[in-house]
């Protein structure tokens, strides 16, 4: 089992998500240059946050034609496990890898605070480790954190039960109330229709450990190693 | 040399109008031994301003201490350096960005945090922490403050935490904390300092000296534009006037991305083992790094500016060696392997280009395609002039008892009060602003804004990630107190910033400084540099805190008008054991809430002091000034000796983990401390609402004293019963008297008695409200 953290150049928590997969949870990990076509032999690939190619145009809208994009979309489309945190959300948006947008915060300020979010399914590589309706402390750090979607798109979503975290308040009852920027329906991540591919806003690998005042994020990083494990043992 | 024809004939008019005086010209002459051309009279100017050269403070700066035994590199490179342990070092400086920020708030500040986070990563060291200590002027209308006025600083404050808030976040580097002050003085120039923090490995660090003849001086980062031509020399080394505004092209443009790309560059650059020295291209550019490179190395360097990597076309020899476009870096690599230099900035998407060599003589020699553009000697370049300006003590302030506060009568309830001052912009929560910045990006902060007395960031080990200690952070500087006395005001800047150090458990081991003043011209503004220097000197000294570095920000002036004289001290300590951080709030109900109060006589809170001199020291609180609209007086009298005990106190303390919470008595008074420990309750792991009821020892004080007076010296802690008697014992040991003064009880009361009567008494959701939501409310207006 190995992860592959992207870097692109103006990722910043590319070492982060390292950390917290070799240190943490002690699973090996590499880097992957955004120039790279080559995914080392990866069996899940992490877009961590940041600000690749500076955001410039639009978060992500650049990151999306780098060449490493190139074999993660193939990557993805075969089934490959494939995160995107943050600007690594951002990113998978622009790539078509995963449906809806980004709009500037609704307060249009950059906000970092940790928030609360409920897992909405766990029959998902990202969230089976988790209990439904498990409610995470994480923080999220961004401008461009609104997602959106138009209505069709939101009604397939929750039809096929894409949403996995909304935001909420601490004891989980009023959404609305813990929605920190104005995203749809409260939406704080989604994945793709087959499950393989999820994108989020918060940052589970900044909530890792209690000293960093939570450690429910690495709910999301043990499920992808159980999901790892499971799909190891079924092709075994 | 021969000027070309089309080149201006440098005269004494136009020496004159870059700033140099008569005698400054002279000296140029004397240097060069002829007329210089119009390139070699800009390079003096820039080197010779102010702002590049402190030919005004260098003398008063030699006082300071800057020798330790943890000190690795003091004042003189690009950022101090200590040994924090196992092999690694950290580096950290803090600087100021004034003038930028107050003609183009946002690009100022930008720029003052991508300068300093170069000055860390130019050291060799990743930057892992970023504070800011700002000033402005009046946020609300009121006495003195039209509307107008309150509306062009809340535009101010907005542009400033923008750029601060964008170029850390785009940057990847947390912005962990600082302080937020309002005075009407700051109106029109307000403070910008800001301070990185960076790690390293002992043998990686850097330093910026230009050694070994042919070897090649390399170019890398941001091309050069005409953006920010004398800016940050020359906007920060003239006082302000009514055209200042108009000074807007002057400021610089930040690219935080680009200086992202550039710090993973830099760094895997130095770890190929071919890089000799590296400096910035901070204010005045190009001419500043060679000259200060060379001049550091006791060498020359020869630069091609056709060589180097421009923005625009058309660019004169003047204009190239004076811009000052950002995120650029100048570095010598070992003759013969440029070539791995070079690669990783190609993989990284930069320009970098040989644009020269070190040459032996001491010459800074500069072509332009071969031709000759200026020849100066680097040395007496870079040293530039020391003056010893006159000092003239102004006359004493003729202050009587009418001008001071004047206490309440006794049954005044003051509970009123208290909410206007938690709600009032200095003591109000700040969470507005902290919001803003990215506090958790690197996975190291313990401790984040208003969490501790200071920034807490764990240090992960650059290679194996362990992580074993911590570094604690906190910046400080009454401007008030220092108007009203310069010298014990930077002594409590000092004392303030250790104290807080310590209270987050971490012990105070090196110092940096940024001194923001008028004009050096008057002889009153340099009688305050003086004394700042020597509470300084004093306060560093007793603290054992050696000044590793800073600037001095002179011409703090607008319309002839001076700022209050502002040191902002930086205090660094470190924490043995990361996990025994301790942060404000209280934790749980039925702890014993004691006061350490180092600033007690000995013999005891009895012998109050005479009511007059408890007026004159108290009307210059945060209370004074916020409830009475009176500035006057004294600042408390300091006791270092005092301070010095509380601060092993805590440190012990906190290593003996025998306390729950720890927090400083500063602006507001106990009242405040206290309060904001209810505040931060919740946030910080307790489980239920908390209150306080507390009973202060009482003397012959009035109770607004008692409640909002501001000696230093102490601290509150949160203790439980079953670890008080420890408590009590190691205070004695450390020579603190300790007072219990109350318990943390559940439920939401906050109730102050003093003598015998309820003089605050409310509930801890009414008291949070006001002082959570008010910033927020107010520039929300906006």
């Amino acid at each position: 089992m190995k992860f592959g953290v992207v870097v692109f150049p103006g990722s910043n928590c590319d070492h982060d998500a390292f950390y917290a997969i070799s240190n943490i949870l002690k699973k090996p990990v590499e880097f992957i240059w955004h120039q790279s076509q080559d995914l080392a032999n990866c069996d899940a690939i992490i877009l961590p946050g940041g600000f690749a190619y500076g955001d410039y145009l639009r978060t992500g809208a650049i990151a999306r034609f780098s060449p490493v994009m190139k074999s993660v979309s193939k990557f993805a489309n075969s089934g490959g496990m494939v995160l995107g945190v943050c600007n690594g959300f951002q990113i998978l948006l622009e790539a078509g890898l995963l449906p809806g947008a980004m709009m500037r915060n609704s307060g249009l300020r950059f906000i970092c605070r940790h928030v609360h979010i409920r897992v909405e399914q766990t029959d998902t590589p990202f969230t089976n480790a988790a209990s439904n309706g498990q409610i995470l402390k994480i923080p999220i750090a961004h401008s461009d954190g609104n997602y959106t979607c138009d209505e069709a798109t939101l009604a397939e979503l929750e039809r096929n039960r894409q949403v996995i975290f909304r935001y909420t308040t601490p004891d989980g009852t009023d959404d609305a109330a813990g929605n920190p920027n104005g995203s749809i329906a409260n939406i704080a991540g989604i994945c793709n229709r087959e499950r393989n591919v999820a994108g989020l806003m918060p940052h589970p690998e900044r909530a890792v450990e209690s000293a960093l005042d939570s450690a429910d994020g690495l709910v999301i990083f043990r499920s992808m190693v159980e999901a790892l494990v499971g799909a190891a043992k079924a092709t075994a | 040399m021969a000027t070309a024809p089309t080149e201006i004939k440098v005269t004494p008019e136009i020496a004159a109008e870059h700033g140099l005086t008569a005698q400054e010209y002279a000296r140029v002459k004397q240097i060069l031994g002829r007329e210089p051309n119009i390139t070699e009279l800009g390079i003096f100017s820039v080197m010779w301003s102010e702002h590049c050269s402190y030919k005004s403070s260098k003398v008063h700066l030699k006082r300071l201490p800057t020798r330790g035994k943890l000190v690795v590199q003091g004042p003189g490179e690009n950022a101090g350096v200590v040994d924090i342990g196992d092999g690694l070092v950290a580096a950290f400086k803090i600087e100021s960005h004034n003038h930028p920020s107050y003609v183009e708030p946002f690009q100022g500040a930008t720029t003052g945090v991508g300068g300093i986070l170069r000055d860390i990563f130019t050291m060799g060291a990743r930057p892992v922490a970023v504070l800011d200590s700002l000033r402005f002027g009046p946020i609300t209308a009121g006495k003195g403050v039209s509307e107008e006025e309150a509306a062009k600083n809340r535009r101010i404050l907005d542009g400033v935490i923008r750029g601060v808030a964008h170029y850390g976040n785009c940057f990847g580097v947390p912005t962990v904390g600082g302080e937020v002050a309002f005075e009407p003085c700051y109106s029109q120039n307000p403070l910008v300092n800001a301070l990185a923090l960076g790690i390293a490995r002992k043998e990686d660090i850097f330093f910026a000296k230009a050694r070994g003849t042919g070897n090649p001086v390399i170019y890398v980062g941001a091309k050069t534009g005409r953006d920010g031509i004398h800016g940050a020399s020359l906007l920060a080394s003239a006082e302000f006037t009514e055209e200042s505004q108009q000074k807007r092209p002057n400021v610089q443009v930040g690219d935080p991305f680009m200086e992202k790309l550039l710090l993973e560059a830099c760094l895997e650059a130095m770890q190929t083992g071919s890089v000799v020295a590296i400096q910035d291209m901070g204010a005045a550019g190009l001419t500043c790094s060679t000259t200060e490179m060379a001049s550091r190395g006791g060498t020359g360097i020869e630069i091609d500016l056709a060589k180097v990597p421009q923005r625009e076309s058309g660019m004169t020899p003047y204009e190239i060696m004076l811009s000052e476009s950002q995120e650029r870096m100048l570095l010598v690599a070992e003759d013969g392997r440029e070539r791995e230099v070079l690669d990783v900035f190609k993989k990284w998407g930069l320009d970098a280009v040989v644009v020269g060599e070190v040459t032996d003589g001491g010459l800074l020699r500069v072509r332009d395609r071969g031709k000759l553009a200026a020849e100066i000697p680097a040395h007496p370049l870079a040293e530039g002039p020391v003056y010893q300006r006159p000092i003239g003590q102004p006359p004493r302030r003729n202050e009587t008892a009418v001008d001071w506060f004047r206490f309440s009568a006794e049954d005044t309830n003051l509970t009123e009060n208290f909410a206007k001052l938690l709600g009032s912009p200095a003591i109000a929560s700040k969470r507005w602003i902290t919001e803003q910045y990215d506090t958790s990006v690197r996975t190291n902060t313990l401790a984040g804004p208003g969490a501790s007395d200071a920034a807490v960031i764990r240090i992960k080990d650059p290679q194996t990630g362990a992580v074993k200690r911590a570094l604690a952070l906190a910046t400080d500087g009454n401007g008030r107190w220092c108007e009203l006395n310069p010298r014990v005001g930077a002594m409590h800047a000092v004392a303030e910033a250790a104290r807080n150090v310590a209270a987050s458990g971490a012990r105070p081991m090196a110092a940096t400084n940024c001194l923001n003043f008028g004009s050096p011209e008057k002889p009153a503004v340099m009688w305050q540099f003086s004394e700042a220097i020597d509470g300084l000197t004093v306060a560093c000294n007793e603290l054992g805190t050696p000044i590793t570095g800073g600037n001095v920000s002179f011409y703090n002036e607008t319309l002839g008008k001076s700022i209050y004289p502002t040191p902002v001290i930086g205090v660094l300590g470190i924490l043995e054991d990361a996990s025994r951080v301790l942060k404000i709030g209280f934790r749980e109900e039925g702890n014993v809430i004691v006061l350490l109060d180092g600033s007690t006589s000995v013999a005891g809170a009895q012998h109050a002091a005479p009511l007059q001199g408890t007026q004159q020291e108290f009307s210059s609180s945060e209370y004074s000034k916020t409830i009475a609209g009176i500035v006057a007086g004294e600042p408390p009298a300091i006791d270092l000796g005092a301070e010095k005990r509380l601060q092993e106190c805590l440190v012990s303390l906190a290593s003996s983990q025998s306390v729950r919470s720890a927090h400083d008595v500063s602006d507001g008074g106990i009242a405040v401390t206290l309060a904001e420990s209810c505040f931060a309750a919740v946030s910080q792991g307790a489980t239920a609402q908390l209150g306080a009821k507390v009973n202060l020892p009482h003397d012959s004080s009035p109770a607004e004293y008692a409640l909002f007076g501001e000696r230093g010296a102490r601290a509150i802690v949160s203790v439980a019963p079953s670890s008080l008697a420890a408590v009590l014992e190691t205070a004695r040991q450390c020579g603190v008297p300790v007072q219990q003064i109350g318990q943390v009880i559940r439920g939401g009361a906050f109730r102050i008695e003093y003598k015998g009567r309820a003089v605050i008494d409310s509930s801890v959701a009414k008291l949070h409200d006001t002082w959570a939501h008010s910033l927020e409310r107010t520039l929300k207006a906006s």
